[in-house]
């Protein structure tokens, strides 16, 4: 175990891991009404908005993650009110959104001389680039999202499986899709310096697909999103400390392949029964 | 007996399009009214009005006394409930009592009584920890009316309920909603076909080309024979 007791002694590592640890808790629990009320793609088109918000704030020098929040607040807002919108074509448009922020931000950095930009570490995350503040910024949005799940639980059910019946029983579904836009793009900000534009999205999706699999009830489904985020979490940073991979996409694969056993084990099970 | 909601020149419209045109009828307690129209003719348009999901253009919906809008029950369309959504047939039973929960955040020990009360009634109380996703169609339907028993005492709104039920839990589940209706419940449904079996209640309120008419059950039929 010396490669855990080398790996936990670079100061990259130990902020990586913490932030890593709980954008994973926070993913997965936003991740459970997302995926469930079939908006996955916000995910999607509001990481892609964020690369375009980072790469014009470093172009303008201004601070990227403060300028990028509400660029990408205002982003999920729109993006929310497309996906429930029954008349547009919300899927085309975020699609539509989500090219149009990649071929903004790569053209400003691209265009603009004397800026020294890696492109890559946007686009699929840096480690080395995770500094305490993030840390800190992560354990505020984590604390909130934590107690707004303890608190409204209930509520987030109620609309996440039926939005016209929760809405009919007077609760404000408009109020609870604005902080669930907020904080969507809180984490999508937050996560994007450790796993890319390209893959923090994966964060929310890949845990409730796979704890859908095999629970019955939509409690387990969020503590078991939440339980296997942050397990496959661990398991991508230390397979990528391990090989020497990129830890965002070695984090993506380790959940493809937690999402593909998951599923054939179901299957298996499901047919012996 | 005191009305139960009254439409007062009620007019909805999106857009150019009136759907809605000074509409009046009275609803009284423990009536069983059957909302009947074409597809488009804005029946679904009528319910949200009375739940207060869209605001009318005009005239307002007055309730009853002791009845207030969040403890309506309501069933929606089940075309719209992800029938294979990950939960417990009682999370989504107890659902239905989160109008009456104000800002608690938790479930009360009434909230529960009330929830498996419903099951009860509907005869599936033992299905309270099984998943929704594996139940049978009329089984979910079941589960979705619990869960609007849940939420009222009072009046029941029911849009198209009987969609994707076959002959035989139609005619099971219409005999529910009389047995509900009996024991002092306002039921207010939506029906998809015009069969005389469907026209279960006894006020029909019939929207042709945004009219909104209100007639006894037996008129209405007699006037098309």
């Amino acid at each position: 175990m010396s490669w855990l007791t080398e790996m936990l002694s670079y100061a990259f590592m130990q902020r990586a891991l913490i932030v890593g640890l709980l954008i994973s808790i926070c993913a997965a629990l936003v991740g459970v009404s997302l995926v469930l009320r079939k908006n996955s793609m916000i995910g999607d088109g509001l990481s892609h908005t964020t690369f375009g918000a980072f790469a014009i704030a470093t172009v303008l020098n201004f601070a990227p993650l403060w300028f990028a929040i509400p660029v990408v607040v205002i982003a999920s807002f729109f993006v929310l009110k497309l996906s429930n919108n029954k008349k547009a074509n919300g899927d085309a448009l975020i699609a539509l959104l989500s090219a149009s922020s990649l071929a903004i931000g790569t053209m400003a950095i691209s265009l603009t001389k004397g800026v020294n930009i890696d492109l890559n570490s946007y686009l699929f995350g840096s480690i080395l680039s995770i500094g305490w503040s993030d840390v800190w910024l992560s354990l505020a949005l984590t604390i909130l999202v934590v107690l707004l799940y303890v608190f409204a639980h209930n509520r987030i059910f109620a609309i996440t499986f039926d939005e016209d019946f929760a809405k009919a029983i007077g609760i404000k579904t408009n109020i609870y899709d604005a902080v669930f836009a907020i904080t969507c793009s809180l984490i999508i900000v937050f996560g994007m310096r450790l796993l890319g534009a390209l893959l923090i999205s994966s964060l929310i999706i890949f845990p409730t697909l796979i704890a859908v699999q095999f629970s019955k009830s939509f409690g387990r489904v969020v503590i078991y999103s939440v339980l296997i985020s942050v397990i496959n979490f661990i398991l991508g940073l230390i397979i990528s400390y391990l090989i020497t991979s990129p830890t965002g996409a070695t984090v993506v694969v380790v959940n493809l392949v937690a999402l593909i056993i998951t599923y054939i084990v179901c299957k298996v099970v499901l047919t012996k029964r | 007996m005191s009305h139960a909601i009254l439409a007062k020149n009620l007019s909805i419209s999106y857009g150019s399009n009136n759907v809605i045109n000074s509409a009046n009828f009275v609803i009284d307690e423990q009536d069983f009214v059957c909302v009947v129209g074409a597809n488009g003719s804005g029946k679904s348009t009528l319910i949200k009005a009375i739940l207060g999901l869209i605001k009318p253009d005009s005239g307002k919906i007055v309730f009853g006394d002791d009845i207030k809008r969040e403890s309506i029950g309501f069933l929606p369309q089940d075309t719209k409930t992800d029938l294979n959504f990950p939960a417990t047939v009682i999370e989504i039973v107890l659902s239905g009592t989160l109008g009456q929960l104000g800002i608690k955040a938790f479930y009360r020990k009434e909230d529960r009584d009330k929830a498996e009360k419903a099951l009860k009634q509907l005869g599936i109380l033992g299905l309270k920890n099984t998943s929704f996703s594996t139940l049978s169609g009329g089984q979910k339907q079941k589960v979705l009316l619990a869960r609007a028993l849940a939420a009222t005492s009072k009046v029941l709104i029911l849009d198209e309920p009987s969609n994707n039920l076959d002959y035989k839990s139609r005619k099971k589940f219409y005999d529910e909603l009389r047995e509900l209706n009996k024991s002092g419940l306002t039921i207010i449904m939506i029906t998809h076909d015009l069969d005389a079996e469907d026209l279960i209640g006894n006020k029909i309120i019939s929207i042709k080309e945004a009219k909104v008419e209100c007639y006894s059950t037996s008129d209405y039929l007699r006037s098309y024979k």
